[in-house]
């Protein structure tokens, strides 16, 4: 295996935590088995219905094996939907000690039919446990919720609330509306409540509106960048809206959506609620305080700035207690977790991104 | 007026808008009776992206200060002055046209022909790039005007070929492209959704900007129009180190879907792309050097006042912790190099070359 | 150097990439019609392996909408990032030339004239003997240090 990268001897093992693993079915026809027979016809008929004209494909084609590492791809099935590779290529050779599922596809997050979008939730929520956390016990899931169904939502955390291998609540980050409109509030209340946090990675593009403030790009290239404006409007309008401020107890994981603009975010909304604050007297604070205290990011994709010291200037900002190991496996911009660091970093800090933060987050030993 | 500081070129500084009433001189019959009968002038056409009255808008600081007294004010030798009037958002082509036609040939004959120190903005509708075009031709031989603007959200993505046309006759003119923050509304302001609140469409401005940058490098519009320079106002800028850092590392990846990036795209941005400085949101000289290490250069900011929107407070609209010696490329050097009508005019060069030698 | 045989031409796929081990170390060795090439299996990028990668070749462009294929089949492309390497040379593609003044950079583009990036993956000499693929190795085969046990 291509792993001795690190020197171990002499130093403490890595305690891993990987924010972001993506399991995928082998086939739509896996998560049939946690479906009502209702379900199942109504999908074998109808499909999924949403607010994208290609269904279940990419509208903007990825570079190479369809946006996934081209050495994942597992012989009976598309790459994520194999527990065996997956521990082979990445648990057991990076030695992870915890991996965080965020099942992407088929978890109705963005169904526009409000029952079907449960049903799917649901389903996918009994399939992370069945076919990925029992037999592997280093995984835990995350409750996917359907959230334009908020009542089926709340639901579904409570559900699954005392069942600690789900960790965190997963929403969709191209919701019908924003995620700070009060439509959302008690999937908020119900996560808070339950101490589990929320955990918001861009995906999907069937919320109806284009992927930017100023219309759909042409290229990949592009659309690639969306995942940065597009968390960075997410943070905005959970802090702004007021969702912070109602819910103390609430912690967001913003995972894939970059982490390097958060300082420059975080001083635009201070500057600009000088002339503001009248218009938003909810917010008892500065923007930036909500931020340092209720937002948690994750690594990947990491930027590589050709001085790779300004990516500690931006931590030393946000704070190195809120920085989250993840690796998008098995997407092509999968990140290392023995590469990620292109400076110097102290130990303590090297130790805290790659797992102590997201321990103190979830609450792990 | 002849202060000793040395020249300031103010690259976002706005005229009162024109009531519709005041257009109807510049307005042929047809429109003229169009504006009576619909009772047009009940209408002010304003933005919602700039309450008439929000602090924004309109800083208190700046209460009875008018154009000449605020050009006198921060010691401005040349304001780029742009009216963001709201006739741009009207759906009739026509109606919008010639609304716009009118509000240029306002802004020249009561603002230019007026006040020296003041440049012009052709102001044009992306929405239907044959009428700018022939906007553009029509004002082209009037000198005082040094960009073509457009707003920051419209419905069509700014790197799309729709709006090329626009572009060429822009670089055939030798006018920069400038895109204000504001927006037509015609789509959510991020992908997200719709906000609840000004505050957070505000904020959500310098996104657009992130993902217009990222437009104009990956639809090739810097490689189709060679000689094109763009300028963003009111756009922040301390957004811009990630969005170089990502577009340089995806690039990488994704290079034979764009392979008219030859180079590494901040490589092909530099010299093409200018930002005005205000506002400038870091809060400190701190954290202000710190996003111009981070950025790797000053050569693309413009100084501006923004005035009347409130940016700053006091009188000096330069913030706290810029290089000394980027002083002389902010206040005028950069802004020669982003608008070539500027650096062609024999008043701006004189100005500028007096200053080069008092300093 | 020492020379290692590590695989027969025949059975050998036109554009296949094998990874095989020889002298505890990792090859990806390529076939590109009737030559053969061989890569340290690791990029310098991020550590993938790169037989894992697929052959391609580069896209030059003489503006928007224009693609041209050109060098087919003589670039891999790492699994992970996509970035490419020359099979060649093991150089990084990535990097094309940058020109400064204006005129040049249109001809430079039609010219497709590309320079070196900023990462070299390692080489390593290949012949066909007959037929057997031979490659040729120093020793004693130094482990290369990897950058990220310094940080």
């Amino acid at each position: 295996m291509n792993r001795p990268l690190v020197e171990t001897e002499g130093t403490t093992r890595l305690r891993i935590v990987d924010c972001d693993i993506h399991p995928t079915q082998k086939s739509p026809a896996a998560l049939f088995p946690y479906m009502e027979k209702r379900w199942v016809e109504h999908l074998q008929t109808f499909g999924s219905h949403i607010r994208q004209a290609l269904v279940g494909q990419l509208s903007y084609p990825r570079m190479t094996a369809n946006g996934m590492r081209m050495d994942a791809r597992p012989t009976d099935g598309p790459p994520g939907s194999s527990l065996e590779m997956l521990r082979e290529q990445h648990l057991d050779l990076l030695d992870i000690e915890v991996g965080h599922l965020i099942a992407l596809g088929r978890g109705g997050m963005e169904e526009r039919n409000p029952d079907l979008s449960a049903a799917m939730a649901r389903a996918v929520n009994d399939w992370q446990i069945a076919e990925w956390v029992e037999p592997e016990p280093r995984l835990r899931a995350g409750i996917v919720v359907p959230q334009d169904n908020p009542e089926a939502a709340v639901a579904e955390i409570e559900r699954r609330a005392g069942d600690r291998r789900f960790v965190q609540v997963i929403m969709s980050t191209r919701p019908n509306e924003t995620l700070g409109a009060r439509k959302y509030w008690p999937i908020y209340a119900a996560a808070a409540e339950a101490g589990l946090p929320l955990c918001l990675h861009p995906a999907g593009y069937s919320s109806g509106k284009p992927s930017t403030g100023t219309g759909w790009p042409s290229f990949y290239f592009q659309e690639h960048y969306t995942f940065v404006p597009g968390s960075e409007a997410l943070v905005t309008s959970l802090i702004i809206e007021g969702v912070v401020e109602a819910f103390p107890k609430l912690k967001v994981a913003i995972i894939e959506g970059g982490f390097s603009w958060a300082p420059a975010l975080g001083w635009r909304m201070d500057k600009h609620f000088d002339t503001f604050h009248k218009e938003v007297p909810h917010l008892k604070r500065k923007p930036s305080d909500y931020m340092k205290e209720h937002f948690w990011w994750a690594t990947q994709p990491m930027e590589e700035p050709k001085n790779g010291r300004h990516i500690a200037d931006v931590i030393d900002w946000i704070g190195w207690d809120r920085i989250l190991y993840s690796s998008d496996y098995p997407h092509w911009d999968y990140d290392d977790a023995y590469r990620i660091f292109r400076f110097p970093v102290e130990p303590h800090q090297r130790e805290s991104v790659l797992g102590g933060n997201a321990r103190k987050l979830y609450g792990y030993a | 007026m002849p202060s000793r500081r040395p020249l300031r070129i103010d690259a976002d500084f706005h005229l009162p808008q024109a009531e519709v009433g005041d257009l109807l001189p510049f307005l042929d019959e047809y429109w003229q009776m169009q504006v009576t009968d619909r009772e047009l002038p009940s209408m002010p056409f304003r933005l919602t992206s700039y309450p008439a009255n929000a602090p924004l808008t309109r800083n208190p600081d700046f209460e009875g200060l008018d154009v000449p007294a605020a050009l006198d004010r921060f010691g401005t030798g040349i304001a780029i002055a742009s009216m963001l009037h709201g006739v741009v958002a009207l759906h009739n082509p026509h109606m919008r046209a010639a609304l716009l036609s009118a509000v240029n040939d306002y802004v020249a004959a009561t603002w230019l022909d007026a006040e020296p120190r003041l440049r012009g903005s052709i102001y044009v509708s992306g929405e239907d790039p044959a009428a700018s075009v022939a906007e553009i031709e029509r004002l082209s031989g009037d000198r005082r005007f040094v960009q073509v603007l457009m707003l920051a959200m419209q419905e069509i993505h700014h790197g799309n070929r729709h709006y090329w046309p626009i572009y060429e006759a822009c670089q055939k003119h030798g006018l920069t492209l400038a895109i204000h923050a504001g927006g037509l509304y015609r789509i959510p302001p991020s992908v997200s959704g719709w906000p609840s609140y000004q505050f957070e469409d505000y904020v959500m401005q310098s996104m657009a900007f992130e993902n217009i940058l990222t437009g104009f490098l990956g639809e090739g519009v810097f490689q189709k129009f060679p000689d094109l320079h763009v300028v963003f106002l009111e756009s922040g800028f301390a957004w811009l180190p990630t969005t170089i850092w990502r577009n340089d590392k995806t690039w990488r990846g994704v290079r034979q879907e764009v392979p008219w990036l030859d180079r590494k795209p901040s490589e092909v941005m530099a010299g093409r792309v200018f930002l005005s400085l205000q506002p400038a949101d870091p809060p400190g000289a701190d954290e202000l050097r710190q996003t111009l290490k981070h950025i790797g250069s000053t050569d693309m900011l413009l100084y501006s006042t923004d005035y009347p929107h409130r940016q700053f407070t006091g009188d000096e609209p330069l913030p706290a912790g810029l290089p000394e010696e980027a002083l002389p490329g902010i206040l005028v050097a950069n802004a020669l190099r982003a608008y070539p009508r500027l650096a062609d005019d024999p008043a701006v060069r004189q100005a500028a070359e007096a200053m080069e030698e008092t300093t | 150097m020492t020379r290692h045989v590590v695989a027969s031409v025949d059975g050998f796929p036109d554009k296949g990439i094998r990874r095989i081990e020889v002298a505890g170390r990792e090859i990806c060795l390529i076939r590109v019609g009737e030559e053969f090439f061989a890569l340290l299996d690791r990029c310098p990028h991020a550590g993938a392996r790169l037989s894992g990668g697929r052959l391609s070749g580069t896209v030059e462009s003489d503006g928007p909408g224009d693609y041209r294929l050109c060098r087919k089949a003589e670039m891999l492309k790492c699994p992970w990032h996509g970035w490419e390497y020359d099979v060649r040379t093991g150089q990084s593609w990535s990097d094309p030339k940058s020109t400064r003044t204006r005129a040049y950079a249109v001809e430079a583009v039609a010219g497709g004239e590309l320079v070196k990036g900023p990462y070299v993956a390692d080489t390593v000499p290949v012949e066909v003997e007959g037929k057997y693929v031979v490659v040729d190795l120093p020793e004693p085969a130094a482990r290369r240090a990897d950058t990220s046990t310094k940080a």
